[in-house]
């Protein structure tokens, strides 16, 4: 007690003196001249406050934290851990089917902005699968993903606006001009681990972001490029009117009257596929060869080069197929939005596709989609507290890594069956 | 003796700065043969496994392997021409499982077309069960069946050294360079090495370059032992040659 009583007193007079020049000084300017003026009688009580708190909290430091630690940690456990793994993996497709099905019906009985926003979270749960093949999986700390994310957007916009290349074109497009480029990332960060690729990554990110911005002649510069054409299906529109020669209206083919929601549930349905090819594509890929040598080159490099495995085309591929992913999506995103520039591409964004991967359990798919669907609805839901987002963020972030720290959902080992043919 | 040389290496020197680690080592190792590298803790054992697999490019010297000289090789191309190695502390895939770490290791067998892999054609299919098949028969061989799907990280010591073994026989070696496969195992484990190691020679017909601190293990099972001495050579000869030879126990010992 009396050690943290002494303790206690010297963080009180700590915060006095951080506080007090702080809050309590105010530089004033008159005329042509400044001076400094004293605070009012309500900020001192602030300063006063901030000193009680601090000292309080760190008498009383065992005593709270003794409080924390009662706190009950929410239990994940269930049955479904003891089943058999044949078993398992049958209830595995059931809820897989399930959930796909409940994806599909439910644009129908929700409002125009609940599906606004899950389609969003569709492409967040793209980006967050794409960068666990490079994350989670081959284990390179990547942090400029969203580059690759601006390279497919901006494919399709450059390819819709110069050459007036529609949407189902550019996409395999945007797909392979992004893994050019987590290709071309590749080859200089073949040699870094750790903490130097993650530095590099983050350079690469922000190279194309200002790339971006400063070719005003190509790009727009920061004005973006707006009027991209949305989607189309088999030739038909969602607008009110045709845009492009050739085309029909989706309404007037189906004989209905035109509703603006169409739209919004077509581009939904859109995305939903594209999840559910990369969900699956991901997931036979993990369980290939090069799936498995991702995973290696993660445990141990050299144990990898040991026995005969080439890790410049493992990280390559790596890279490579990571990267196409996030083309696929910015390629969506750009038909979605109709309107991008380089704000939408920024550090912050890399920030949140990294934390999808860490929240949802490094490798493990079905973590990530719940960490991508928390933490796009989170947000939203809470936008009355928008200035107090960032805070709650972190707190989301703090509380997980105390409770969870392998994350929502931690990806489990595949269990193979040994076949008996003897 | 009417065998094939499998790996000749003469005057081998690596240098560190001003560090020479190895100077002038000779070695010789036939089809079949199991051959020791011994010497003190700190010899340059260890720099000549490096050395010959690639891992360091030795700063002059020839290596050769099956007649071809490799010594300019990537580590990744020298282990897929036959020679594979383990190591002196256990590298395994950690959080993978036992399996999965034998998958691994065929790397260079399986069918890594991805389109192959994705459309699941009845070529990959095959060959996937190839690579289970001839896991399998590697688990059973070492003992670790009942743990297959255990991540590689949580087995005993013993069956860490043992994984690392199956793991390389896997790639289907001609030369096997095993660095201190006994360290840390107990009697009775140190034994069934030893078994091992005579039936990949016999029945898989696999040569082995051995570096190991245990006498017994190295007397018992050896062709023919090379002792080094500070980065030097200090002698070399079939197990009894090597334990009369003064210079040898002095080295070890010390001056008597």
């Amino acid at each position: 007690m009396k050690s943290n009583f002494s303790h206690a007193v010297f963080t009180a007079i700590i915060t006095f003196i951080v506080s007090f020049p702080l809050l309590g000084l105010n530089l004033v300017t008159g005329g042509t001249s400044m001076s400094i003026e004293g605070a009012g009688p309500t900020t001192w009580m602030y300063i006063g406050a901030a000193v009680a708190i601090v000292f309080f909290f760190q008498l009383f430091r065992d005593q709270f934290t003794g409080l924390f630690r009662h706190i009950p940690k929410p239990s994940f456990n269930t049955g479904y851990q003891s089943l058999e793994p044949a078993k398992k993996a049958k209830v595995e497709n059931w809820f897989t089917f399930a959930i796909i099905l409940i994806a599909l019906v439910w644009p129908f009985m929700v409002s125009r902005g609940s599906i606004d926003l899950a389609t969003l979270v569709l492409i967040y749960v793209m980006l967050g699968l794409g960068l666990n093949i490079v994350v989670g999986l081959a284990g390179l700390l990547d942090l400029g993903y969203v580059a690759f994310y601006a390279v497919g957007a901006y494919s399709y916009a450059l390819l819709s606006l110069y050459y007036d290349i529609s949407f189902w074109l550019a996409l395999p497009i945007a797909g392979i001009m992004a893994a050019l480029f987590g290709f071309l990332l590749g080859f200089p960060v073949l040699r870094l681990r750790g903490d130097y690729l993650a530095i590099v990554t983050l350079g690469f990110g922000e190279i194309i972001r200002i790339f971006l911005l400063n070719a005003t002649s190509l790009t727009g510069g920061p004005n973006g490029i707006g009027g991209i054409d949305k989607p189309t299906l088999f030739g038909m529109e969602f607008g009110r009117r045709v845009k492009e020669e050739g085309n029909t209206l989706f309404h007037e083919v189906m004989g209905i009257s035109y509703d603006s929601t169409y739209k919004v549930i077509f581009l939904y349905l859109l995305a939903l596929i594209l999840v559910v090819i990369t969900v699956f594509v991901i997931r036979r890929l993990v369980r290939m060869p090069v799936g498995r040598a991702w995973e290696a080159l993660r445990e141990d490099e050299i144990a990898c080069r040991s026995l005969g495995m080439n890790r410049t085309v493992i990280k390559l591929s790596a890279f490579t197929i990571g990267a196409a992913f996030a083309g696929f999506a910015g390629c969506f995103f750009a038909a979605r939005q109709g309107f991008i520039s380089p704000e939408s591409f920024t550090f912050i964004e890399s920030a949140i596709i990294l934390a999808i991967v860490v929240l949802g359990g490094m490798g493990s798919q079905m973590g990530v989609i719940l960490a991508a669907i928390a933490m796009t609805v989170l947000p939203e839901l809470a936008r009355e507290f928008q200035e107090y987002r960032m805070l709650m963020f972190g707190l989301m972030m703090v509380l997980m890594m105390v409770w969870r720290p392998q994350g929502l959902l931690p990806s489990k080992r595949p269990h193979l069956e040994l076949a008996d043919d003897k | 003796m009417t065998n094939k040389t499998l790996l000749n290496v003469s005057d081998l020197r690596m240098q560190f700065g001003g560090l020479v680690a190895v100077n002038g080592v000779n070695l010789r190792v036939e089809e079949g043969q199991i051959v020791s590298i011994i010497g003190p803790n700190g010899a340059g054992k260890t720099t000549v496994f490096n050395c010959l697999s690639g891992f360091y490019t030795p700063t002059s010297g020839v290596v050769e392997f099956m007649g071809e000289e490799i010594q300019k090789l990537p580590d990744f191309k020298i282990s897929l021409k036959g020679m594979v190695r383990t190591f002196q502390h256990v590298r395994l895939f950690n959080e993978m499982t036992v399996v999965e770490n034998l998958l691994v290791a065929q790397h260079r067998h399986s069918n890594t077309n991805l389109l192959s892999g994705l459309f699941n054609t009845p070529a990959y299919k095959k060959s996937e069960e190839r690579a289970m098949h001839r896991a399998r028969y590697w688990l059973d061989k070492v003992g670790l069946t009942d743990v297959a799907n255990r991540e590689a990280g949580n087995l005993s010591y013993g069956q860490q050294r043992r994984l690392e073994i199956a793991r390389c026989m896997v790639t289907e070696p001609k030369l096997l360079l095993l660095d201190e496969p006994a360290a840390g195992l107990n009697p009775k484990e140190t034994k069934d090495l030893d078994n091992l190691i005579v039936s990949l020679k016999e029945d898989y017909h696999v040569s082995v370059l051995l570096i190991e601190h245990d006498m017994n293990l190295v007397m018992g099972i050896s062709d023919n032992i090379y002792v080094i001495n500070q980065g030097t050579p200090l002698a070399s000869g079939t197990p009894e040659e090597i334990k009369g030879n003064p210079d040898v126990i002095k080295a070890y010992l010390g001056e008597v």
